[in-house]
């Protein structure tokens, strides 16, 4: 049984802008984001069958619901972000706290460095992608890498809009890969159409990649997604996966969405 | 030149991400150049792989510029650290663990800043002035007690040559000894550099000075009549030579003949063996070999034309010298000292026809110089190579055919 790490968006609004689609005159409708994402909680425990774990909330931090951010966790070890924004920096406590309090071996990156967890660093079993420019340092997957003997191939993003690597890459259970090309550089696009064969590659179109179609959370078969994303929805299910539709827009004025409220624990 | 560089490492996946690619890309793009040292690729998917970089560029700012953009890449700048210096413990000895030069250009670390070594030469100390702002390389001898000498490797770097941007015979900075090369290309590459220098060198501009280390062959086999033209027409502007060149040269002057023999007639004249002695005999009384030209007693030849023409002549004596005449130094460390004072500013060099002043100008010569070393016998090129000066292209020929030819090719008229 899957388990996510997930935080109620007690305190979520903008007090900061720190990303392209942070404004602070955008308000948050409280209630509204409060439904939205009791919903995604809803099709996550009953339509996808996975175990939250949920963090208690904290005043004064409003993205300490994105979850993906507070680290990665690799089998019993989790390795703790260090934020790159003073703005976010104050989470790395609360989250460092919660994995201790649940018995895992924390670890930290040099203070050097900066590193935003599973936003810049997922993958498949055999190999993993490393996001790096707008938030994570290159340096720190060398050092994950020899860590976990895990295979890190890094990509700059190259846009900000899309400055987390969920928020462009969506690696999934079956070996395909959903993706915005034009968030990555020359590079980047020769690097991952290397690795991953034309038919199990979805080149996102623009407009769905910025509703965030990309930042799906996938569980075995089940993909979880922003509504407003047919191309990549029809894609999905001719690639056998159940997708689940879920309207997370309040959330998409802090530049987030389904997999950025989420943390895969195991 | 690029003269600026750096090195910087850089491990991770690198391979497969395309970014060693790219950081490659960017140098370049930008203007730089670079050199992979170290590559190691990892063996397994999992195993990272490494690599360093020396990145060059023209300028201080363009290397920062370039390094900027590519240590978001993961390329770091190797940490580096200050070269350390030790005193001199007596006039004429270095420390013991001194560093020995090369004659590539070389820069050492002061303070966290890279300092170009003056008139670097191979085989040498490095000496740091007192506050640390001028370094030179300096000869055994000449170090003074307490001078601060560069010890160890740490904080020297050596900048291989780059390949020059013309396309001639010395781009390619290799020694190759053959008689069978053929010699036309060799010697029309050295009057398109000799031109060229000639117009430097009018226009005044830094390392355009031609330097010919030459032997009594040229004289003995017909080349002085070329050898004064190409002096006469401003294409030699220093001459490093010994007692004998002189002699013999100003002997043809006074009795038409070399060592002797008759340099029209091709035989040994009654008494010949006697006319270079007498001939230096006559130069000493009359104070020297300025004088007698000035005079009027030495009226053609490559003396005479190095006085006409301003031309420093370094006279270096040998242990069999007749006379000698007056000017040449006869103490071997005052006149390698004599020597190395012409070799800054000297931007081509031509060594002719003599084992002795070709190894010992050639080792005198950064490596930046070009060089060509022209004798009969391949020895000499090959010898002048062994001993590290790898830049200079060797041409097995007679000193007088070369000197025609090239006198010929730069517009003498035969």
């Amino acid at each position: 049984m899957s388990r996510l790490l997930v935080c109620p968006p007690e305190f979520f609004g903008i007090e900061y802008e720190i990303n392209p689609w942070m404004r602070l005159a955008n308000r948050v409708d409280h209630g509204r984001a409060m439904r939205q994402w009791h919903e995604l909680m809803r099709i996550l425990e009953k339509d996808v069958g996975v175990v939250l774990e949920r963090m208690t909330p904290i005043p004064g931090l409003p993205d300490l619901v994105f979850t993906a951010n507070a680290g990665i966790v690799v089998g019993r070890t989790a390795v703790v972000s260090r934020f790159r924004y003073p703005e976010r920096q104050p989470e790395e406590t609360h989250f460092e706290d919660w994995f201790r309090g649940q018995g895992y071996d924390v670890v930290t990156v040099e203070h050097e460095l900066y590193f935003e967890g599973a936003g810049d660093l997922l993958g498949f079993p055999e190999y993993w992608f490393g996001g790096y420019r707008q938030r994570s340092d290159f340096h720190v997957f060398p050092v994950l890498s020899e860590r976990f003997h895990r295979e890190i191939i890094p990509l700059e993003l190259v846009d900000s809009r899309f400055y987390h690597l969920d928020t462009c890459l969506c690696p999934l259970s079956g070996g395909e890969l959903l993706y915005f090309p034009a968030a990555f550089d020359r590079y980047g696009q020769a690097a991952i159409a290397e690795r991953i064969p034309d038919k199990l590659r979805l080149a996102v179109p623009e407009d769905e990649a910025l509703l965030f179609a990309c930042n799906a959370v996938n569980v075995g078969k089940h993909v979880v997604l922003p509504t407003g994303c047919p191309t990549t929805q029809a894609w999905l299910r001719m690639r056998g996966y159940e997708t689940h539709q879920v309207q997370l827009d309040e959330f998409m004025k802090s530049g987030g969405s389904a997999k950025c409220l989420t943390l895969a624990l195991d | 030149m690029n003269h600026y560089q750096e090195r910087v490492c850089l491990q991770g996946h690198i391979i497969d991400s395309l970014v060693l690619a790219k950081v490659l890309d960017l140098i370049l793009m930008m203007g730089g150049t670079f050199d992979l040292e170290d590559v190691h690729i990892g063996k397994t998917r999992e195993e990272p792989s490494h690599t360093r970089i020396r990145i060059q560029a023209a300028s201080r700012t363009l290397l920062d510029d370039i390094l900027k953009a590519i240590q978001p890449h993961g390329a770091s700048i190797e940490r580096e650290a200050d070269c350390r210096t030790d005193g001199a413990p007596a006039d004429g000895v270095l420390p013991d663990d001194f560093y020995a030069t090369t004659h590539l250009p070389t820069q050492i670390r002061l303070n966290g800043q890279w300092l170009d070594v003056d008139r670097i030469e191979m085989d040498l100390a490095i000496a740091v002035s007192e506050a640390g702002f001028v370094a030179q390389a300096v000869p055994m001898g000449e170090v003074r007690r307490g001078d601060q000498i560069v010890i160890g490797r740490e904080g020297v770097r050596v900048i291989p040559l780059q390949r020059p941007r013309e396309r001639d015979v010395f781009g390619f900075m290799e020694s190759q000894v053959s008689a069978e090369r053929p010699h036309a290309h060799i010697i029309a590459d050295v009057a398109t550099r000799m031109r060229q220098m000639r117009e430097r060198h009018r226009e005044r501009q830094r390392d355009s000075h031609v330097l010919l280390a030459g032997g009594p062959a040229i004289i003995h086999a017909g080349g002085r009549e070329a050898l004064t033209w190409l002096i006469e027409q401003g294409f030699i502007h220093i001459l490093f030579c010994g007692n004998a060149l002189a002699a013999h040269d100003m002997e043809a002057d006074l009795f038409g003949t070399s060592l002797g023999y008759g340099l029209t007639a091709g035989r040994a004249v009654p008494h010949g063996h006697e006319h270079h002695l007498r001939t230096i005999n006559r130069i000493r009384a009359i104070g020297g070999i300025e004088a007698a030209v000035t005079s009027g007693m030495i009226k053609q030849g490559i003396m005479a034309a190095c006085v006409r023409q301003g031309v420093p002549v370094i006279m270096s004596g040998t242990i069999r010298d007749d006379g000698p005449l007056p000017g040449v130094i006869t103490d071997s460390v005052l006149a390698q000292r004599a020597m190395r004072t012409l070799i800054p500013g000297v931007g081509l060099a031509l060594l002719v026809a003599s084992t002795l002043h070709s190894v010992a100008t050639g080792n005198l010569l950064p490596a930046t110089v070009p060089t060509v070393c022209v004798d009969v016998n391949p020895s000499v090129p090959t010898k002048l190579a062994d001993r590290g000066s790898f830049q200079a292209v060797g041409l097995v020929m007679d000193a007088a055919s070369f000197l025609s030819e090239l006198a010929r090719v730069l517009g003498r008229p035969t």
